[in-house]
Formats: C-alpha cells, structure tokens, sequence
C-alpha cells in the first residue's frame, strides 16, 4: 500500500500535520521514535498531568489514531526516492510481541513506508557545550532533565543546578523546583536583558516569561546573568560545579564552587534534517547558525513532494510548529487533489515557489505575493484545489507565522553563544564523548593541518561515534572556526543487521529494494545479527556521519 | 501499581509507563556503563535517543538506550 503522506515526527507539527491531511481524507502513517506522541515539548507520562497545551494535543492525538496509521517507537534511519517518484521511508522497530512483558526476542526489525509524500517534523535536540567534567553521570541537557520529569515523573537530583542560554532554562527550572527539587539556581551566561531590550520579545514573551519568573521566586530559586557552570567535579558522578561569572564574551572573571548532585545544561537547540539532506533538500544557516531546511511559504521543501515543519525549518517553538504543521497539511492535501501529483512530478510549473533559500524565512509575505495567481477555489474540507501559495495559506495564517518566525530569530539573536566557552576546557576536556576524544587531539589534528571541521574528525575522530556528531558537532565546528555544515549521515539512525538482514529474508515480506512496502505489523523477519557493542553494522562507523 | 525490575539482581520499583533509564534514576543508580577507552562512568545525558551514552543490557539482548526503553515487570538488568 502506498500512502498519500508518511510524517516523520509525533510532536506538534508532525502531528498536526498528519492530522489535517488525515482529515481531508488522505492515506497517513506517522512514525515516531518515541513511547506515545508528543515531541519533547508535549512529552508526557502514561498518565498525564495538565500543562499548557497539552489537553489540545492529546485531542489531536487520539482524533489522529482513529484515522491515520501511527507507528510509535520507530526509528528511521533513511529515506529514500524509487524510480517512479515514490518514497520509501526505512524504520527499524524492535520486536515486542506479546502485548504483556517483552516476550519478543527484541530483535530489531525493519519496516518499510511507501509514500508519495513525506513530512519531516523531527524537533530538535539540545546543543549542549563541553566543559570539564560535563561527561560526569548527574550531568544532563536541560531537556534530558525535562524528559526525565515530563515523561517519567523523575527529578534528576535533589540539589541541581540549571546553566546554559535562553529562556528554555525558566521552564526546565521551574518545572523542576515544582516537583520537589533544591533548585539552587539559574544560571544564564548571556545578559538577559534580551526580552526587555527587543520590542518583539517583550509583546511575545513578557507574560509567558513573568509566570516562570514568579514560580522561580516561589521557590526561591536565583536567576543569575552572565554566570554559567564552567566545570564539574566528583569521582564517579557530579558533586559540585564551579560556577563563574563571565564577561561579555564568556570569559571567566571570578569563580566559586557549588556543592550539588545534579546539573541541567543547554546552549540552545540543534534542529534535526538529516532526513532532508540524506534527499538532498537544501539548506540555509538559521539566526544562530544552525543549519535548516528551505521551505516556501507553504512549507514545501526544494525537493518535490517533501516537506518540513517545526524546528528542522527553524527554531521557533511549539506554537510555530504546529502552525506550520497544520499549514503543510494544508499544502500536501491541495497537491493530493490537483492530481498533479506528487513526488517527482510536481515542478516548478505547480504553482509553488521552491526557491525559498533565495530570502529570509521571515519573507513569507514576499511569497505570497509573488506566488502564483491562485484562485482560492475550496475544496471540501475548505482546502482549496488550486496550489497557489496564497490559496493554500491564507493571509491571516501566513502573517502569524511570519511574526512567530520573526521572535523565534528574535530570540537566537538575543541568546547567542559566545566564543569564550572555549576557554573553559582543559587539554583533557573530552570535546566528543562517543569516541573520548579530548580537547587536546582537536588541537594536535589542526596543529597537523586540519584547518575545517571534516579535517578535525578525519584526524581525531570526533563525531564518529554513536551519536554520530549531533552532542559534540556544533562545538567542534566552533573549535575549527566555522559554521556547523548540514550533516551527512546516509543513515540516520544506527541500524542492525538484523534489521537489514530482515529486509531480504525470504519469510519477511519486507522487500524494501523492491519498494514492497510492509505492512506496519508486517511478520518479523529472519536472520538476525545482534548489535551494539561491536559495531558491525551500526552507521556511527567513519565517514557515514557528517 | 507499582511493579519490579532487577538491577543487578536488586529489585527497583517502576511506575507503569517509566523507562529504564528513569526507573534507574529514581532508585538513585545514575550510572551503568563504562566508557571503552576511559573506563569512564556512563548513563543518562541528553535523556532522548540521541547521545547513546545511556546503552544498557536488559534481559541479555544486545544494548538499547535506556531514555527510550520502557521497563517491563520483570526486566532483568545489568550494569557493567
């Protein structure tokens, strides 16, 4: 079976993208890697407490599960393009058969989607910098210490400490202090004063930003500016951190240290596309640096039939993402119904501009006016038939996203990551912890004539381990004096043998080459080869990544 | 409610629907794996399938990450 839409991604865009098309009637899967839907920001427990938002989503959650296949606990490791323009979306599931405990073998196995379009709504993952120590147990991201909350009810530690940039942080502490933790405090490297100084920030944020202020004060818990945790300390795991304050550019003026057995760090966000560049959409560098996907004003992507919601299109939170999630629902369900079909046959002729990366994300309005003369036919479901841009996003829409873009790159402006944390590391600093390589292999790698980020990893091997760069990749672009480039990572999820092996095995019915797709509860297939440890078929190996 | 999985043969309690990882966390073990090259304690960072610091064995199959592994009663775990 082929489906109109497979989604990539179970958070706000994703699911709000799945859910429109659904809607109107298309054929949807959306595949996740997680235990229930939600993302991070709506990750929740199995029993779920109230937060903002969270009853709306799980609304949409349910109304998309009695509509559209959803494929929890499944990781795609690539997508690729079939001769006839379809998709194949490749996932690696384990096997847990009986529905009571983990009588399955555990086996992973492969799956696979065929689509005729594709929806990346990946989310994003910290950005965490390298400090001395920060590979200590008791040390996490902030939202490694948000999940352990959100979805498990779990504090990380009876007296933490939160350091990093932007105002991810108050969220993360508070939620924190609420749940029984010593917060001890907040600790921001940048000023702070970025809500106050910029007009657009202030109209945004100011009433979501003066809850968090009043539930920190609640709890007593200090809010500090141009301070960070700059090292960590303990045997086996954390047991204090050197707090400092830094000048503007992050250089450490004066230090204490501060005993506590937990720390939430987080610089930030690193978007997730690797699924667009493995299809060769192409990129721009956000605010911040990041590299994102190109997307028009109705979300579309530079490679026809692809889109791309949320955070992979620019860091801009969970209100955005499911705006534009909804808006590419929208666009994918008008391409459904020109017939003009999708994938590879839908051109430049379609009526949509694809060349976004020539502007501004923020220049949807530009895009509307210059997109084609659309004729706002409706279609059932109040989804016009034609492809025009300003057909498929109305102006009200089109302008909301534009300001909510506009404070999202407000934000990265206004919480930037300042050069002086490289100062911060010692010659055995671990820079990449999949594969230990400490600060002072990067320096003897440019020391032989490593002069970019690739050169760095080719001679010393950062990146090429498990996570395949994404925890150490944006340090290790600003330890070589660039811009994090998009990655490359043919595979985008390590993957067993088993699983691949699964995909030929005669009793599988899997038959990915042939673009016989399973069925999601397709039988489990044959040889198995047991991961991990050694390697053998994992992606992290070598040049696979970046 | 509540049911059990053992650590190294000790029972940890789990709340339906909590992962390895967070299960492990709340009964205070924090670590469960040593670096290859370092011998370096390991377990929860980016607590969302994405650094693979949080590998571990349960009931003897191949290592997972334990942040996106839901416990199932009776789950024998072992550290190293």
């Amino acid at each position: 079976m082929t489906y109109d839409l497979v989604v990539v991604g179970g958070g706000p865009a994703g699911v709000a993208g799945a859910l429109t098309a659904a809607l109107a009637g298309l054929r949807v899967a959306l595949v996740d890697s997680g235990l229930r839907l939600g993302g991070q920001y709506f990750r929740h427990a199995a029993d779920p407490k109230p937060a903002p938002g969270l009853d709306r989503f799980l609304r949409q959650a349910r109304a998309l599960d009695a509509r559209a296949d959803v494929l929890l606990r499944h990781q795609v490791w690539a997508v690729s393009r079939e001769p006839d323009g379809d998709l194949l979306v490749h996932c690696a599931t384990r096997d847990t058969a009986a529905p009571t405990g983990r009588s399955g073998t555990g086996d992973e196995r492969a799956v696979v989607l065929r689509a005729r379009r594709l929806l990346i709504a990946t989310g994003a993952h910290d950005r965490p910098l390298p400090f001395p120590g920060w590979d200590l147990p008791g040390v996490l991201t902030a939202g490694g210490a948000q999940a352990l909350l959100k979805g498990g009810g779990v504090v990380a530690g009876r007296r933490i400490v939160v350091s990093g940039t932007g105002p991810f942080l108050l969220p993360v502490a508070s939620g924190l202090a609420g749940a029984g933790a010593r917060v001890l405090g907040v600790y921001e490297a940048n000023g702070g004063l970025g809500l106050a100084r910029n007009p657009v920030l202030a109209l945004g944020k100011a009433g979501e930003a003066a809850g968090y202020a009043a539930a920190l004060a609640r709890h007593r818990v200090p809010y500090r500016t141009r301070q960070a945790v700059v090292a960590a300390h303990g045997e086996r795991e954390v047991e204090a951190v050197t707090i400092a304050r830094l000048d503007h550019d992050w250089n450490v003026t004066a230090a204490h240290v501060v005993e506590c057995d937990a720390v939430a760090v987080g610089y930030g966000f690193v978007p997730q596309i690797e699924l667009g560049t493995q299809l060769g959409c192409r990129t721009r560098h956000d605010v911040d640096g990041s590299p994102v996907l190109s997307v028009d004003a109705t979300l579309r992507t530079t490679v026809p039939g692809v889109w791309a919601a949320g955070e992979p299109v620019g860091v801009g939170g969970w209100r955005l993402a499911e705006l534009e999630g909804r808006l590419a629902g929208r666009a994918i369900v008008a391409d459904a119904r020109t017939g003009a079909a999708p994938g590879a046959r839908t051109g430049p002729d379609s009526g949509v501009r694809t060349d976004a990366a020539t502007g501004p994300r923020t220049g949807a309005a530009a895009d509307l006016r210059t997109g084609a003369a659309a004729d706002g036919r409706a279609g059932p479901e109040g989804v016009p038939v034609s492809g025009g841009a300003a057909a498929v996003v109305p102006p009200l829409f089109a302008r909301r996203r534009e300001r909510w873009r506009a404070f999202g790159e407000a934000l990265q402006r206004a919480y930037p990551v300042k050069s002086g944390w490289q100062g911060w590391l010692r010659d055995d600093t671990l820079v990449c912890r999949c594969e230990e390589v400490p600060l002072a292999r990067v320096r003897e790698a440019q020391a032989l004539g490593a002069t970019d980020a690739r050169s760095v990893k080719l001679l010393a091997r950062p990146g090429m381990g498990w996570c395949q760069g994404r925890i150490c990749g944006y340090a290790v672009s600003c330890l070589a004096g660039e811009r994090p480039q998009p990655p490359r990572r043919p595979i985008a999820q390590p993957v067993t043998l088993g699983a691949l092996a699964s995909l030929t095995a005669p009793d599988g019915g899997s038959g990915g080459g042939s673009g016989g797709a399973t069925a999601p509860d397709g039988s489990s297939g044959g040889a198995t080869v047991p991961d991990g440890s050694s390697g053998g078929a994992t992606a992290p190996d070598d040049d696979l990544a970046h | 409610m509540t049911f059990h999985i053992t650590v190294d043969g000790r029972s940890v309690p789990v709340v339906p629907g909590q992962t390895i990882g967070a299960a492990l966390h709340a009964a205070g073990v924090r670590s469960w794996r040593s670096t290859r090259f370092g011998g370096r304690p390991r377990g929860l960072f980016c607590g969302i399938g994405v650094c693979f610091d949080c590998l571990i064995s349960v009931n003897g199959r191949p290592p997972e990450r334990a942040c996106l592994l839901e416990a199932e009663p009776g789950d024998e775990v072992t550290t190293a």
